[in-house]
Parts: structure tokens; sequence; C-alpha cells
């Protein structure tokens, strides 16, 4: 057993382990704080798989971002948690037969039917002047460029909606109005009166 | 070395424990959402392990569209879920009737 394996349980036994956190936590705010652990541990293992690129991404965008916001929207909102724990423990029995039958699924289907594979060899590890992040690159902007442009589309769709959905209007504020103020013309606000000079009061 | 299937069985776990999750917490919108992204995650796994197994780096590539459009799909459901919690002042899913569905 080499470092490699030893590494790889270890932080499998820790993401399973939070994972397990994640879906039993009282607090939604624990629940939040689970799940970025279990995104570092996934970051871990998947620079074990030597997709170094996508685990320095994983955590940049999903716990400094992603998870950020779900932190945000959980501690701002006023959530009656007793009210929400309720049925726990009922819906408990259904939900861990359904993940047995999935565990016994998916294992049936990687040992038994071996996916078409004779065996599944060892891999040699990549060299050791190997870039995963110019590899990547180079796919990216050649091969996938038109759904790499598209992706970006889809989180400027994002940010756009978000705003649009959260923005509210509410009684009392006084915002500018830029057409009325650029359209404004000076006889609308001065008024200018004739009249006589006159002389000094004596 | 790592192998193919010690990797599939770990994605296969944390599936079926957010599919779990989905279950037991299924009164909390917030909570559902984070099973979501547990769930991808999960999948994101599979691509991984496939790439490297395979030599082939354009699963690494469908990762990263993955990990692109679930920030899109988190940030558009939190933001409904604000708008949701403004109207009704709750975000219990069993709540959740108005469409008679």
């Amino acid at each position: 057993m080499t470092i490699v394996n030893i590494l790889f349980y270890l932080f499998s036994a820790v993401l399973i382990g939070s994972a397990i956190g994640v879906i039993t936590a009282r607090n939604p705010v624990h629940a939040a704080l689970w799940l970025v652990f279990s995104f570092f541990n996934s970051a871990v293992l998947w620079m074990l798989l030597e997709a170094e690129f996508l685990a320095i991404v994983l955590v940049l965008v999903y716990v400094g971002a992603v998870m950020v916001l779900f932190l945000f929207v959980v501690m701002m909102l006023d959530v009656n948690l007793v009210q929400m724990r309720q049925g726990f423990t009922k819906y408990a029995p259904i939900g861990l037969v359904v993940a047995a039958i999935v565990i016994a699924e998916i294992g049936s289907v990687v040992w038994v039917k071996k996916l078409g594979y004779d065996s599944f060899g060892d891999v040699a590890p990549l060299p050791a002047e190997y870039s995963n992040t110019k590899a990547l690159g180079q796919l990216l902007y050649t091969d996938y460029i038109y759904p790499f442009e598209l992706a970006a589309v889809i989180l400027l769709v994002a940010i756009v909606a978000a705003i649009i959905l959260t923005m509210r209007k509410r009684a009392g504020l006084k915002p500018q109005d830029i057409a009325a103020q650029v359209a404004v013309r000076a006889k609308d606000r001065v008024r200018i009166v004739k009249m006589e000079a006159e002389g000094k009061e004596s | 070395m790592i192998t193919l299937p010690s990797v599939l069985l770990l994605s296969g776990v944390l599936f079926a424990l957010s599919v779990a999750g989905i279950f037991l917490n299924r009164k909390n919108v917030i909570i559902l959402l984070m099973c979501i992204e547990l769930m991808l995650l999960a999948v994101n796994f599979n691509f991984i392990a496939f790439a490297r197994q395979l030599g082939d780096i354009d699963g690494q590539v469908f990762v990263f569209f993955i990990l692109t459009v679930a920030a899109a799909e988190s940030a558009i459901g939190l933001a409904i879920l604000v708008v949701l919690f403004r109207e009704r002042r709750s975000i219990n899913v069993s709540e959740l009737d108005s469409m008679k569905g």
C-alpha cells in the first residue's frame, strides 16, 4: 500500500463523513460548513487523481463563491428550524433504503459487469513536467471554444437573472430618473419675470 | 495506485448519501440545494476517474462545464429562494402549494 493509497482512503473516509454531516446537520449553517469541508476533501482527492486545475477551481469557485452565497442566504433568512425538522425521522428509513439500493446497484455495475473492460489496470503516473492546466487550456480554447463561449453566456444570464429576481421597488425611495434629468429644459425650471426697475427705498 | 473501481464506489456512496439527504430533509429547500451540489460533485468524480483511466482529458473539460452550470444554477436557485421567502415568509416545501400540484 503506497502513500497515495493511504491518502486516498483517508480523504475518502473524511469526505463520506462530512457528506453524512451535510445531510444530518440540525442547523443549515452547520450543513453548509460540512459541505465546505467535503469540497476541500474532494479537491485533495482530485489532486490525487491528477486533475490539479479542477481541484483549484473547486476550491476557488465552490468554497470561495457558491458556498459563501449559500451561507449568506442561510443567515439572511429567518427559518423556523423546529418546524423544518418535523418528519426528519419519519422519512429516514425510506431514505436509507434508497441509499442502500443506489450503492448496491453502482457496486454491482462496477464489480460484476466490469463496464466492458477486462481489468482495471494501473495507470502510469503522468510525467513531472506535464501541465494539467496547459493541456486543459489547449483543449478548451480549440476544440471546445463554442461550448466555452456558451458557458460564459450562461454565467452572464445567471448574473442578470439573480439581480432581476431579487431587485425590488420599495415605497419611499427616491431613485434617479436619468431620462427625466436629461430631458429637462430651462423653461421648465426657471420663470423669467419682466418688471420695471425699482429705485432705492428712501 | 488508486484504482478505478474504488473511485467509482466512492462517488456512488456520495451520490447515495445525497439522495438519502433529499429524503431526510424534504422540508428545507436550502439543504435540498446543498444535496444537489453534493450529487454534482459525485458525478464529477466519475468524469475525473474515467479521464485518468482512459488518458483522455476531455472528461476534465466536461467537469469544467458542469462546475460552470452548477454555479449558475445555485445562484439562480438561491435568488428564487430569497424571493420566495420574501413572499411567503417560509421556505417549507410542504407549504408551497399555490399551484395545486
